[in-house]
């Protein structure tokens, strides 16, 4: 059983308890259209809430994501170093970004929900 | 400049774009389609492969009129306009008196008396008061806000132009002339800024989403935006205003040496001459290349360029993704000793020295008609 959370900044967290997976939203692709390049955190990086720590680059610009929660990540997905579009594609599934383990789970918590984050976006 | 908060003008197409799901942005005081549904890469394909309409509205369009309208625009650019025979189109500069560029321009020479003008949306209010203040009496700069401004480009656009305007279809490149389309009589130019084969047609605005219309009703044609504007002309190793030229920038440093018309360069009779001159005989300081990236990683406009020693050598005034070559691409201007192709460099994006290389422009031959 996992946990899908949300934040403002348009990422999501799949957490399974041991864990957690992230990567960017299915509107944030929309928003910024073709992805050609995707900078990911070197496995063993620890990361603190709020930093950045990866950059989508799409044909226009480039994008910073940012750590959702803190934490030590433990896998960046390496299909995307080949297949960047794989985001377009798949945003919310095989188009992951990294995995990380969580300094506290329970800061999972204070992000948004599923019902949340599509109101954060309908009010866009 | 126009103010962030001024409200965006908007071209005659606009209902068109929003019709057909573009996303608008401003762009040089305009809300202009970046992209359509199919997104950039796919227009930018569309245009390679097939054909791509561009509203480029935005641009400034004008009319010199008068026996020496030539003569005229002589004493603003450095190209020969004395001998641009009727129906020829001719790009030139106009030039700041300390030898940087005002705009990059097109000219096209309509009849003895009327030379046709694009200027960049970014520098036309600019340009008109500059060209308008320099006139002497018999000469009449007429601007044509009415008039909008598409761009067929591709492989494709020759055929399309075939079957709606014959007339336009037989130019030659950079050649002008008076077609109808959709019953609509346009200026048409054998022309672009893809790098492709293209057409440029100036249209009344009140006809514009007509002729728009019935080419877009064309199989081989589909809409692009900006964004797969600016990626066909990286590629094709054109230069943006604003970007790679500027006030700052003269025309031998930026490879532009080619618009200096033969005699104009005996004469050096034009706005910057001597600093032109000076850069052509002691060689400029630094000069605008194609670099290309190693790995994916594209470097964006302002990248610092970092030379063998580690040291800053110039800087990337345009980069991005090239989807033809499926590899970023960048162009800059490094220090003269660095430009040759081949040459070792670095890029800093994001604190780290990716490893880059000095390459020939364009990325993408160019396939003007001939």
């Amino acid at each position: 059983m996992s946990i899908l959370r949300f934040t403002k900044d348009h990422e999501w967290v799949r957490f399974d308890g041991t864990v957690a997976t992230i990567g960017i939203t299915e509107h944030a692709q929309t928003a910024l259209g073709d992805v050609v390049f995707v900078e990911l955190p070197e496995p063993g990086r620890e990361l603190a809430e709020g930093e950045a720590c990866a950059v989508v680059e799409s044909v226009k610009a480039a994008s910073d994501v940012y750590a959702p929660v803190a934490g030590r990540v433990t896998e960046a997905n390496a299909a995307l170093a080949d297949d960047p579009a794989l985001v377009n594609r798949s945003a919310e599934d095989q188009g992951w970004f990294f995995r990380m383990i969580l300094a506290d789970p329970k800061a999972i918590e204070a992000l948004l929900d599923a019902d949340g984050y599509a109101a954060l976006v309908a009010a866009l | 400049m126009t103010p962030d908060d001024a409200p965006l003008a908007l071209t005659p197409l606009d209902p068109l774009h929003r019709a057909l799901g573009a996303r608008m942005v401003g762009f040089a005081g305009y809300a202009m389609p970046v992209q359509y549904p199919a997104g950039i890469l796919a227009e930018h394909r569309q245009c390679r492969t097939a054909a791509a309409l561009f509203d480029v509205s935005h641009m400034g369009q004008a009319l010199l009129h008068g026996a020496g309208a030539d003569a005229a625009l002589e004493r603003l650019v450095p190209g020969d306009m004395l001998g641009l025979r009727p129906g020829r189109q001719r790009y030139t500069l106009l030039m700041h008196e300390a030898g940087g560029i005002l705009d990059d321009i097109m000219v096209s020479r309509l009849d003895a008396g009327r030379l046709f003008l694009v200027l960049n949306a970014s520098r036309k209010a600019a340009d008109l008061a500059h060209i308008g203040a320099a006139l002497p009496a018999g000469v009449r700069l007429e601007p044509l806000p009415e008039r909008a401004l598409l761009a067929v480009q591709g492989p494709a656009g020759a055929t399309v132009m075939a079957r709606l305007a014959p007339a336009a279809a037989a130019l030659g490149f950079m050649a002008v002339a008076e077609a109808s389309i959709a019953g609509t009589a346009c200026l048409v130019s054998r022309s672009g800024y893809t790098g492709e084969d293209g057409f440029e047609l100036s249209i009344p605005a009140e006809a514009a989403e007509r002729v728009a219309r019935a080419l877009l009703d064309q199989p081989e044609l589909a809409p692009a935006g900006l964004g797969a504007r600016d990626s066909l002309r990286l590629e094709a190793g054109l230069c943006l205003y604003g970007a790679d030229i500027d006030e700052t920038t003269n025309p031998v440093e930026a490879g532009l040496t080619w618009v200096l018309g033969k005699r104009r360069r005996i004469a050096w009779d034009f706005p910057g001459a001597p600093a032109v001159r000076a850069a052509l005989e002691d060689g400029p300081a630094r000069r605008r290349v194609g670099l290309r990236p190693e790995g994916r990683a594209p470097a964006r406009a302002g990248t610092a360029i970092i030379g063998p020693g580690g040291e800053t050598v110039g800087q990337v005034t345009s980069g991005g993704f090239s989807p033809t070559l499926n590899a970023p691409i960048a162009m800059g201007y490094v220090r003269a000793d660095l430009a040759a192709d081949g040459t070792a460099l670095a890029l800093r994006v994001r604190g780290a020295d990716l490893p880059a290389h000095v390459a020939p422009l364009p990325f993408v031959p160019h396939r003007y008609v001939r």
